[in-house]
């Protein structure tokens, strides 16, 4: 009888928690979308000016959100640029080819790099500026390398750890098919390992966009400004989503500029929506395609795959 | 013979990539090191960490925020901690399999929702409540904060969680069933006992978040600087010192204190790692003795 007592309390704990937690989340989140959603449209990004030349660079929009999206747009291909290769590799090397005390030793550090709070990344990402200018380019400053090589540290370990895990996921008769082929390391991975992980490591690229997109701290040191118009180069400083929304709450004027940060904060937040959802459909698909797969059966699959 | 050539390159520059992510860990920790060192040496000792924050007198103290940083965390973690717990025992088997399936889905979509975001919804809708409820102030208070950093850090622990409390579920199901116990008793009598060391893990992880999280703190403590008295009051945590310094002030001893501050975080990055790691170790001889 009490057994069943104590039962019913868990039960009343869980709904309570489920509860409060979705309310939390639906106000906070339904706030943004009842506000920003109807500020959605081309004045959000362009203000007065015509897209096309806002598009162009040709007029400067001042008021209107697209030179922050263009770049955080720029931010994310430089931060990917710098972080996919060593991520992929890293993340290969860990599952493939390291010793079992590198493999420990350099989980420790993924994990290390992957705690970092962003605001220390973004204080390291400064230091370093401290640093070059003392040393080698005495007028260095910040800007969107900086900023792209402090994120793409950020977003080194999601990389790391999503390519390892896709990798290592795959069944250990994939590997062995490789070598009873009388593949070298190099074809085992090119033909074998890759192609069957890719949507994995692909879903983790876009896992790591969404984590650069979003993050504001680090570039709130590195070279992010409220307005500077559409990202003119490597050196130069740059607008971002993340910070517009964040300069507006504390600095808006008036009720346009109050509604042009909903608009921000809803086009962020579908933005983030939509890489995790991408990342998402990629690798369940990649565990269907490796569900209760009888070993026979996807031998035959992959040496048809390499003919 | 190019095979082979190809073959070598391929693990040559994966060796690389692997050293330059260990590589680039170091230069964070040398790096900030280096820049927080003079700091130390600079004749005031420890009284960087332990002393007060008066720059008039020239005491640049980071305690009054290592306090507020820890305050603001605390908190968050007790609101937070219960939440992720009740939501994960939802999902494995104290809920309908219906509404488990849905938060798991809702968890996962909760990770990816910026921090700014709710901060800024925060601001409009949780700031007036808390003005209103407390009667005073302006409403951005250490409790503000931690209410919000509470439900951000809801799904990193309830993911640390389900990643223990999953494969536990599935390895005692039959024995419970053999026991004539009902999903829920399993999940109440079996499996939150085996599983308190992933509950411990989930737990440090979150306070690491909590603590290392910027913008919320930034957005909504009110960042005064003061020794956390209650939680009505404002509060300026470490990592919003960085940012609050780095934007407005270039005094040399308030320089020295951000690097201070961010060694500190580094350190309890650092302490919360170690402690998953002890906890994971032991978690593997306590398997390996059954």
């Amino acid at each position: 009888m009490r057994r069943c007592a104590n039962l019913a309390l868990w039960r009343i704990f869980v709904m309570v928690s489920m509860t409060v937690t979705l309310v939390g989340v639906a106000a906070l989140l339904g706030v943004v979308l009842m506000r920003g959603l109807p500020a959605l449209g081309p004045a959000l990004l362009f203000g007065d000016v015509s897209p096309l030349a806002a598009m162009t660079g040709a007029v400067p929009v001042w008021d209107g959100i697209w030179p922050a999206c263009a770049g955080t747009f720029a931010l994310l291909m430089v931060a990917l640029g710098l972080a996919v290769l060593p991520g992929i590799g890293c993340g290969i090397h860990l599952a493939l080819f390291a010793s079992p005390r590198t493999r420990v030793l350099l989980g420790l550090a993924v994990d290390l790099l992957a705690g970092v709070p962003s605001i220390v990344m973004g204080l390291f990402g400064f230091t370093l500026l401290l640093a070059l200018r003392r040393t080698v380019a005495p007028d260095a400053s910040t800007g969107l390398l900086l900023a792209s090589v402090c994120l793409a540290l950020l977003v080194l370990p999601v990389l790391v750890v999503t390519t390892r895990g896709a990798l290592e996921a795959l069944p250990a008769q994939l590997r062995l098919t490789g070598a009873a082929l009388g593949l070298d390391t190099w074809g085992r991975l090119r033909h074998l390992l890759l192609p069957a992980a890719g949507r994995g490591i692909l879903g983790g690229v876009l896992l790591a966009a969404g984590r650069a997109a979003e993050d504001t701290a680090v570039i709130m040191l590195t070279g992010v400004v409220a307005s500077v118009g559409l990202p003119a180069g490597l050196g130069e400083r740059f607008e971002a989503l993340p910070f517009t929304i964040f300069y507006l709450s504390s600095q808006y004027r008036d009720a346009v500029e109050l509604q042009r940060g909903f608009g921000a904060a809803t086009v962020l937040l579908v933005l983030s929506l939509t890489l995790l959802a991408g990342a998402w459909l990629l690798q369940r698909v990649l565990e269907r395609k490796w569900r209760g797969v009888l070993p026979v059966s996807h031998c035959q699959g992959t040496s048809e795959d390499i003919r | 013979m190019l095979r082979r050539w190809k073959g070598g390159v391929v693990t040559t520059v994966c060796a690389l990539c692997a050293a330059s992510v260990a590589l680039a860990l170091v230069a964070i920790f040398a790096f900030l090191c280096l820049f927080a060192l003079p700091v130390f040496m600079d004749g005031q000792g420890f009284a960087v960490i332990a002393g007060d924050w008066k720059p008039a007198t020239g005491s640049y103290g980071v305690l009054p925020m290592l306090q507020a940083s820890m305050g603001v965390a605390g908190i968050a973690l007790v609101l937070g901690f219960p939440l992720s717990l009740g939501i994960c025992c939802g999902m494995n088997g104290l809920a309908p399999s219906g509404v488990g399936q849905m938060f798991r889905g809702l968890v996962r979509c909760l990770t990816a929702v910026p921090t700014v975001v709710y901060g800024f919804a925060a601001l409009f809708l949780l700031v007036p409540l808390v003005r209103e409820a407390a009667g005073r102030g302006t409403g951005l208070c250490w409790l503000t904060a931690s209410l919000v950093l509470a439900l951000l850090v809801v799904p990193t622990m309830v993911l640390v969680m389900e990643a223990g409390m999953g494969p536990t579920v599935e390895r005692v199901r039959l024995t419970g069933a053999a026991m004539g116990l009902n999903r829920g008793q399993v999940m109440v009598h079996m499996v939150l006992p085996l599983c308190w060391r992933h509950m411990a893990g989930a737990a440090a992880l979150g306070f690491g978040r909590a603590m290392g999280d910027t913008l919320l703190p930034l957005m909504l403590a009110g960042n005064a600087v003061q020794s956390p008295g209650s939680p009505l009051e404002s509060v300026r945590t470490l990592t919003a010192h960085i940012a609050l310094v780095l934007a407005t002030d270039s005094r040399s001893g308030t320089y020295g204190s951000l690097f201070v501050a961010g060694c500190l975080l580094l350190l309890l990055n650092l302490a919360v790692q170690l402690v998953l790691r002890v906890l994971a170790r032991s978690g593997a001889q306590f398997r390996g003795r059954t």
